[in-house]
């Protein structure tokens, strides 16, 4: 909310400038978030009265003026505004000003005619958003006052970001209170005043939802002045509120309700029918709304209604059939309590949401009503004239919110803030706050007032000690606990660990969105129907990831473009993929891999990235799993994102760990992607399933070694030969190397040659040379026998 | 007749002679070998008298431990010249960078996270976990948060269905775990959360940290003590002042919003705190009795605080990262200073 510092301390003025008040209010919960001039600083314009007017003897659109401003002769003045009038009051900037736009006024010659200043717009004061014609200053203000002084414009606007709780607050009366609980300090508001009915006029008034409206104020105003303007320091305080000046009976109502914090409403009393009911909404009715829009209302839409249709969405937006316009003679006053339920989340579904919503969805009083529309016609009377009737005041107590005793013990005061705070402490504080008490000494009663809907229950009351008395006055301590240790596993690989794996193997860790874009992923994961979310940010951010790839890519795709010649990137994070149960949202360690396989160096040959490196790095993760080397199996794969050679899937068993491979080329096209491009994807939840680790005795005999190379189909996979070898070989056999792979020129090209070097060591007694030569042999056979492999020699 | 000391003489002038160790060796064999001076001395010793061969046969070994001493004294210095000859050889320049992979880095938001963490865990806070795709009831409901409720407005959130949001704090995982397990709780949960925001100091996609602490006799001071706590070792500033200013969270009573004073000009007023001097960093307060009670927490017998804090925030004041959007972008250049 935003309110002017003069405007407050009219109400209560604490003996304090202006930045600590600010502050006081921030540490109270109000938090102010800027303190603003209310006006750019100007000088030099006084108030002056046009005293002739005569056209520019050749220019048509200009008028020359004498305006007497305080001096011995009249300045003469040239204008081209149509507003003025002989008599006005107006400003003058005088010869010298600076104005706040920058501009300087100087003797100026239209064509001839010497100008002696300027007479100046809102605008030009910088006081209005537009122009709208010279600015009309009241004519009580003397000729060659300083306009700066005589507008107060020495002023600060507060902008207050007010908590949704902290609906009293949304008005002066409201923040001045809570200034005065601070400091203190007595409040010296405009007392309420009622209005004597001059007419005994009354409309016809029905509350037909009392449980949404219990508390309705109504009121005839007859034969008021639609050209009497709204007087400068009203349209000054509305300007200052951020409001702008729309007409002087609608201006009021505004004023009301920054005072107050009480919305209301005005209708033009000629374009109602009949009477006024508060109703829910009747299917298929519709409402033309102020702001030029027409809704359908919803079932439970409360409104204001005619005797034929609804006039006003209630507590939101009235009408525009039965607005107040430039011709309206007569009105009808609204000062009503909505429930914050009736209104909340309306606003929000039409998308309309008001400075009146705001008031009424946080709560408004509900005991200001007549208070409200006394002061409305106040105001109205005396800026328009007119003659008010009757006010008509419906009440239906048993729908008002209620207020419970609230039983508050100062042993919890205690307990929750962690500080003593004394009795009589408690009870001034509260007490200020409009708290009514009764008990005492240890346990109080408490009755909230009927302006705090955020007072409900104990914590809510030691919320309210401790806020006016001040948060930095509760010391900061540690908790003394016991202490006991939480089981942990050994086996469970911290995710630290498995990214760090990473990093040292020159991987930099990404965060990417975890919504992306339906095309892409469509792509790379076609068989898996993503969620979308209902109302994305963006269309290419509208669905939520079945893998890390998709964003990885884009990652990747976004460095490419920047003239990088190696990524790795990885990213750990859920994915979402539908399931029978709903959506599994299962966590993934991901990555991408493009480019040199290492950093650009002296002493390498430069080398790009392939298969192999990738699966290194697969490998390296899952080594931190500890499992046996015949406990992984990788096999080759098929995925739609993958190149249908090179891609594998790991497995424990019969689970899949992961997978990986390269990206298919013709994707990585599609994708603008240079290629080639590898990926993995690996489940978070087996990665980090370890084991812990079990000592087997070293053997102290010593190792024989034998190579033998073999001459196989290329259609053999190397897995199947080390399991065939790691099967038929007895214990004897401790470890073996693939050291060798050739294919090509001087083999037959539908083979290849694999060196095995085979590792052996007794685990009683050493091993002698025939005993190996055996084994090999039994090797040798069993492998020519499943897979036709021969010797080379 | 033989002349022992002559032929010692003269050994020793051609060991000292000798410029290295082949000629050395060379002259070893004329020496020692079986053609060597010495040896044809001792070979003539059987032609002397036998009276004067223990005199001659001692002079001579005498003589030629004279001339293998001086060998070997010869030799270790003819050694150190040849290595070190050698050794200029395999020269290197050793500025050359060196072989092979470069080590990554982590996202600075992970290592903002990992510290907070390593920080929390010292005493005794477990991390833990929640999903993010979240229902309405835990998002909101549970934190006293209605359908209608104004505070709804200000998390901008993302809908799949009339039930089903994604997270917009990390608060949900507090009664998750309140849920299944029993006082007394000392958690974090780190993570993912999402608002319908985005503009120069907003992304739809950012990273908190709640924590929560359930017992019998758990206050505000205690919340201000482990905050406090918290931040000074965070930022590695012991006379790092905080602000507790009384806000507004549905779930939490009293609630309050933290600022710390601005690390970048010490609470002096620059840019990065708006002049202010104050930077809010996280939200935080004492347990609503309504979220205990949709936990199944006995008011009564338990308190208890929360906070949550942005780690985003967090990481650009600790590495003076001046524009959040860069953390989602992940350009190599930006990711590859935290390493």
């Amino acid at each position: 909310m935003r309110v002017s510092e003069a405007w407050l301390r009219e109400w209560v003025n604490p003996p304090v400038a202006t930045a600590g008040l600010a502050e006081r209010l921030t540490l109270a919960g109000l938090e102010v978030e800027s303190v603003d001039p209310v006006a750019k600083e100007f000088r030099g314009v006084v108030a002056a009265e046009i005293e002739a007017l005569h056209p520019h003897p050749t220019l048509a659109h200009l008028r020359v003026c004498a305006v007497s401003h305080g001096e011995h002769t009249p300045a003469v003045v040239v204008c081209g505004a149509t507003n003025i009038r002989t008599g006005m009051r107006v400003p003058l900037a005088r010869m010298g000003t600076h104005l706040p736009g920058g501009e300087i006024i100087e003797r100026a010659s239209f064509d001839e005619v010497i100008s002696e200043g300027m007479l100046c717009s809102a605008n030009e004061l910088g006081l209005a958003e537009t122009g709208e014609g010279i600015l009309e200053l009241p004519l009580t203000l003397p000729v060659g006052a300083d306009v700066w002084e005589a507008l107060a414009l020495a002023d600060q606007v507060f902008e207050v970001a007010l908590t949704p709780n902290r609906g009293d607050c949304l008005g002066v009366a409201g923040l001045a209170r809570e200034i005065g609980v601070l400091y203190g300090c007595p409040m010296h508001g405009p007392a309420p005043h009622r209005v004597q009915p001059g007419i005994d006029e009354v409309w016809p008034l029905t509350i037909a939802a009392p449980e949404a409206c219990p508390h309705y104020s109504g009121r005839v105003v007859r034969g008021i002045d639609p050209r009497a303007g709204t007087p400068l320091w009203m349209r000054e305080r509305l300007r200052r509120s951020g409001l702008r000046s729309i007409s002087s009976v609608v201006d009021v109502t505004n004023f009301v309700m920054l005072e107050l914090g009480q919305p209301m409403h005005a209708f033009d009393l000629e374009k109602l029918q009949e009477a006024i009911v508060v109703r829910f909404s009747r299917p298929g009715e519709r409402l033309a709304l102020l702001d030029g829009q027409t809704l359908d209302l919803d079932a439970d839409t409360l409104v204001i209604a005619d005797a034929r249709r609804p006039v006003a969405l209630a507590g939101i937006m009235g009408g525009v059939e039965t607005a107040v316009t430039a011709a309206t003679r007569a009105v009808f006053l609204e000062s009503a309590f909505f429930t914050p339920a009736s209104v909340a989340g309306k606003a929000r579904r039409y998308h309309l949401q008001t400075d009146s919503s705001h008031r009424f969805e946080r709560g408004v009083a509900f005991d200001l009503q007549v208070r409200a529309i006394e002061r409305a016609s106040e105001l109205l009377v005396a800026i328009c004239g007119g003659q008010p009737g009757p006010v008509v005041d419906r009440l239906y107590a048993e729908h008002l919110p209620q207020r419970q005793v609230i039983k508050l013990r100062a042993s919890r005061i205690a307990r929750v803030l962690g500080t003593e705070i004394a009795a009589a402490e408690v009870e001034t504080i509260l007490t200020r706050l409009g708290v009514r008490m009764s008990g005492g000494d240890s346990v109080w009663d408490c009755v909230p007032p009927s302006f705090r809907f955020d007072l409900a229950i104990e914590a809510d009351l030691i919320e309210e000690v401790a806020r006016i008395r001040g948060y930095e006055t509760i010391l900061g301590q540690p908790p003394r606990q016991l202490m006991s240790m939480r089981g942990r596993s050994e086996a469970q690989i911290d995710l630290g660990r498995i990214r760090q794996v990473l990093v040292e193997r020159g991987y930099q860790e990404a965060i990417t969105y975890s919504f992306v874009d339906p095309a892409v992923q469509a792509r790379l994961t076609p068989d898996l129907e993503p969620v979308a979310l209902a109302n994305p940010i963006a269309s290419d951010m509208a669905v939520m990831r079945t893998s890390l790839w998709p964003g990885l890519l884009q990652a990747l795709k976004y460095n490419q473009n920047r003239q990088c010649d190696r990524v790795r990137l990885f990213e750990s994070g859920l994915i979402f993929v539908r399931g029978q149960g709903g959506v599994d949202q299962r966590p993934m360690l991901g990555g991408v891999l493009w480019g040199f396989q290492n950093p650009e160096q002296w002493a390498e040959p430069k080398r790009g990235a392939d298969f192999f490196d990738l699966k290194g790095d697969v490998e390296a993760l899952l080594a931190l799993r500890g499992d046996t080397p015949a406990g992984l199996s990788y096999q080759p794969t098929e995925h739609p994102a993958l190149h249908p050679y090179h891609a594998s899937r790991v497995h424990k068993g019969n689970q899949s760990l992961g997978i990986f491979g390269a990206l298919h080329p013709g994707l990585a096209a599609a994708l603008g992607l240079e290629q080639p491009v590898f990926l993995f994807e690996l489940e978070l939840n087996l990665l980090t399933q370890g084991s812990v680790p079990r000592f087997s005795p070293i053997s102290k005999l010593p190792m024989v070694r034998r190579d033998i190379s073999l001459l196989v189909d290329r259609g053999v996979a190397a897995a199947e030969l080390i399991r065939c070898v790691a099967e038929t070989a007895p214990n004897g056999l401790k470890d073996f190397q693939l050291f060798d792979l050739y294919q090509g020129e001087g083999i037959d090209p539908k083979k290849k040659s694999i060196a095995l070097g085979l590792i052996f060591q007794g685990t009683s007694s050493t091993l002698i040379d025939s005993e190996v030569d055996q084994t090999v042999e039994r090797v040798l056979k069993r492998l020519q026998e499943r897979f036709k492999v021969t010797l080379r020699s | 007749m033989l002349n022992v000391a002559e032929v010692i003489a003269q050994a020793e002038r051609s060991i000292a002679a000798a410029q290295d160790l082949s000629v050395l060796d060379k002259v070893r064999i004329s020496l020692l070998g079986k053609k060597g001076v010495l040896t044809a001395l001792l070979k003539q010793l059987g032609a002397l008298p036998p009276a004067e061969r223990p005199a001659a046969g001692k002079a001579i070994n005498d003589a030629k431990e004279a001339v293998t001493e001086a060998m070997a004294k010869r030799q270790a210095v003819l050694y150190q010249q040849h290595l070190a000859r050698s050794l200029e050889t395999e020269r290197i320049d050793v500025t050359l960078p060196g072989r092979g992979q470069r080590p990554g880095g982590l996202h600075p938001v992970t290592r903002t996270l990992q510290r907070i963490e390593s920080l929390l865990t010292q005493i005794g806070f477990e991390v833990v976990e929640g999903p993010e795709i979240e229902s309405d009831y835990y998002n909101f409901e549970t934190l006293n948060i209605p359908p209608e409720h104004p505070a709804r407005a200000m998390h901008d959130t993302f809908y799949f269905d009339e039930h089903t949001v994604l997270r917009t704090h990390t608060s949900p995982v507090q009664i998750r775990v309140m849920e299944a397990r029993k006082p007394p709780l000392r958690i974090i949960a780190p993570g993912r959360v999402y608002r319908r925001d985005s503009d120069l100091t907003h992304t739809p996609m950012f990273h908190q940290v709640e924590g929560l602490m359930v017992d019998v006799d758990v206050s505000f001071a205690h919340l201000k003590g482990i905050l406090q706590d918290l931040m000074r070792n965070f930022f590695e500033q012991d006379d790092l002042r905080l602000r507790f200013r009384p806000s507004y969270f549905p779930f939490t009573e009293p609630s309050a919003e933290v600022d710390i004073q601005c690390v970048m000009c010490r609470g002096s007023g620059c840019r990065v705190c708006g002049q202010g001097g104050w930077l809010e960093v996280l939200g935080c307060g004492m347990v609503h009795p309504r979220v205990f009670e949709h936990a199944g927490i006995d008011n009564e017998a338990y308190t208890g605080f929360a906070f949550g804090l942005g780690v985003e925030r967090l990481a650009m004041l600790r590495y003076g990262v001046s524009d959040l959007r860069m953390f989602f972008e992940n350009d190599t250049r930006f990711l590859m200073q935290f390493r």
